[in-house]
């Protein structure tokens, strides 16, 4: 069963009816929604604002499976709110859980038993609160150029949430490891429509499984989990790409053998040698190997592309700056189109997994069009591209964001 | 708003779509009555105008192969090579 849907929330009243309906007005609609220039055009005509139950008004890529993308005047400057988190889904069999119900079951054939849980149970276990940037792969895979097929996200499937669960290690200590166990499979309740369809289920290494960051949480700042977000308890791996972050998360199981299925083997790929990232070598192939850590980004937040300033005054703009945990060393801006950079002041550090909020203010402006450009370094040397490393997937786009102000 | 769409859509060719889920309106054209019976019941038809009109007609093929093939979905070949001629013809480039 799923939650009956909203009234529909829409940009402006007549690009509002004709949404739907094809290319007709996009620059209306894209304007009030503030979408990126670099959404195709069939993207820009279709995405509408819509609030689905519990959330509010986000960016409706795709209404089933929901994929909405958080606006980015509502990512926020360093936790998002639960209602303006992003939401996104592979199948669109979403069950509404009964927390009363619901049941964790661990096990599998690389465990040394098995074992139910209750959210009770998982309660009371010790908790652990860790404050992550949970961000899709295909986060900006609708500005690639040329375009890839997939959801065409903008700049918000991400957010950051503190967090709070039990450790997913004393979850797994419940039943104990085999030495033989290779990988840990993650399964959620979600699903697919037509049997034939892969169930969407991940796998991690055994070593990031154990990790003491990596969480089954059933707490979002401070909140239970939205529906939308993985009610009642979702996988989280701070540092890692949100695939593996399985939602309403209902089994945990051991495995010897690299675990063969779908979502793994065929999607959320990357080419080998091509980003700084972990390698998930139980996974790999000869050309490609799983997605991992989260490449280092940052993103304006204060002001959009095209956005007015007064001539004749300095701007102070601010943003988000993140990467896989090593931590953000500096954010550098430049607003003379990258001819000259300064360090951006850094924010509060709410933990080296989380964003890190930073402003800037540039020299006075003069009338006119004024590029401005962020670029993120992390503690370990890795910067931004000013290149897209083009993949067939979509996934890793973190080029230098530049955005014009337009003084007058 | 839902009212409007309502009424819009009961004026317009309605397509199949769930209970509590706008209609989506693709453009009219050979195909169309399979894009609306097949591809409707796993995913809203939004999915199509989000990803246009950049494909190719190879990427579209590659779409539509990966929906019967690895997703399984339960389209004839007869329906499934109408369903990409519709989408080459109306959503690629």
């Amino acid at each position: 069963m799923t939650i009956s849907r909203r009234g529909v929330l829409q940009a402006a009243g007549a690009g509002a009816v004709l949404a739907g309906s094809g290319y007709a007005i996009p620059k209306a609609l894209a304007d009030a929604l503030k979408l990126p220039g670099g959404l195709s055009e069939g993207t820009r005509a279709e995405a509408v604002l819509d609030a689905l139950p519990g959330k509010k008004p986000l960016i409706k890529l795709a209404y089933r499976p929901p994929n909405y993308e958080t606006p980015v005047a509502l990512i926020g400057d360093g936790i998002t709110p639960n209602d303006a988190f992003f939401v996104r889904y592979h199948l669109a069999d979403i069950p509404e859980v009964d927390a009363k119900t619901w049941r964790l079951k661990i096990g599998g054939e690389g465990a040394n038993g098995s074992a139910e849980l209750t959210l009770d149970d998982l309660k009371r276990m010790p908790a652990a609160e860790i404050v992550a940037v949970c961000q899709c792969s295909g986060n900006r895979r609708g500005l690639f150029s040329p375009h890839v097929p997939g959801v065409q996200w903008g700049y918000g499937a991400m957010g950051c949430a503190r967090w709070r669960g039990a450790r997913l290690k004393d979850v797994i200590a419940k039943v104990g490891l085999k030495k033989e166990a290779v990988e840990i499979v993650l399964d959620g309740a979600d699903g697919a429509i037509v049997p034939k369809t892969p169930d969407f289920v991940k796998s991690i290494p055994v070593a990031k499984a154990i990790d003491e960051n990596a969480l089954v949480a059933y707490e979002m700042n401070g909140a239970p989990l939205p529906h939308f977000n993985g009610f009642p308890a979702r996988i989280i791996i701070p540092g890692w790409t949100a695939t593996y972050w399985v939602k309403h998360v209902t089994s945990i199981n051991a495995v010897t053998t690299p675990f063969g299925g779908f979502w793994m083997k065929s999607a959320y790929r990357i080419p080998l040698d091509k980003f700084p990232t972990e390698v998930f070598a139980t996974q790999s192939s000869d050309v490609n190997t799983p997605i991992t850590e989260m490449v280092v980004n940052s993103l304006i937040t204060s002001h959009t592309d095209g956005a007015p300033v007064k001539a004749g005054t300095a701007v102070t703009l601010s943003g988000l700056a993140w990467d896989a945990g090593y931590g953000i060393a500096k954010v550098e801006a430049s607003s003379d189109g990258g001819a000259s950079w300064r360090e951006a002041n850094l924010g509060r550090d709410l933990g080296r997994f989380a964003f890190r909020a930073f402003d800037f203010t540039t020299p006075t402006l003069a009338a006119g069009a004024h590029k401005v450009s962020v670029r993120a370094t992390n503690k370990k040397g890795q910067t931004q591209v000013t290149e897209l490393v083009f993949n067939p997937a979509g996934y890793h786009h973190n080029v230098v964001q530049t955005l014009t102000l337009n003084a007058a | 708003m839902r009212t409007i769409l309502a009424a819009l859509a009961a004026t317009l060719l309605a397509g199949a779509a769930f209970a509590d889920e706008p209609d989506i309106h693709l453009k009219p054209g050979a195909g169309l009555d399979k894009v609306e019976a097949n591809c409707n019941a796993c995913h809203s038809l939004d999915y199509i105008q989000m990803n246009s009109p950049f494909p190719n007609a190879a990427t579209w093929e590659a779409e539509v192969k990966k929906m019967v093939g690895p997703f399984g979905a339960p389209i004839s070949d007869e329906d499934a090579k109408a369903i990409l001629e519709y989408l080459k013809a109306n959503y690629g480039s």
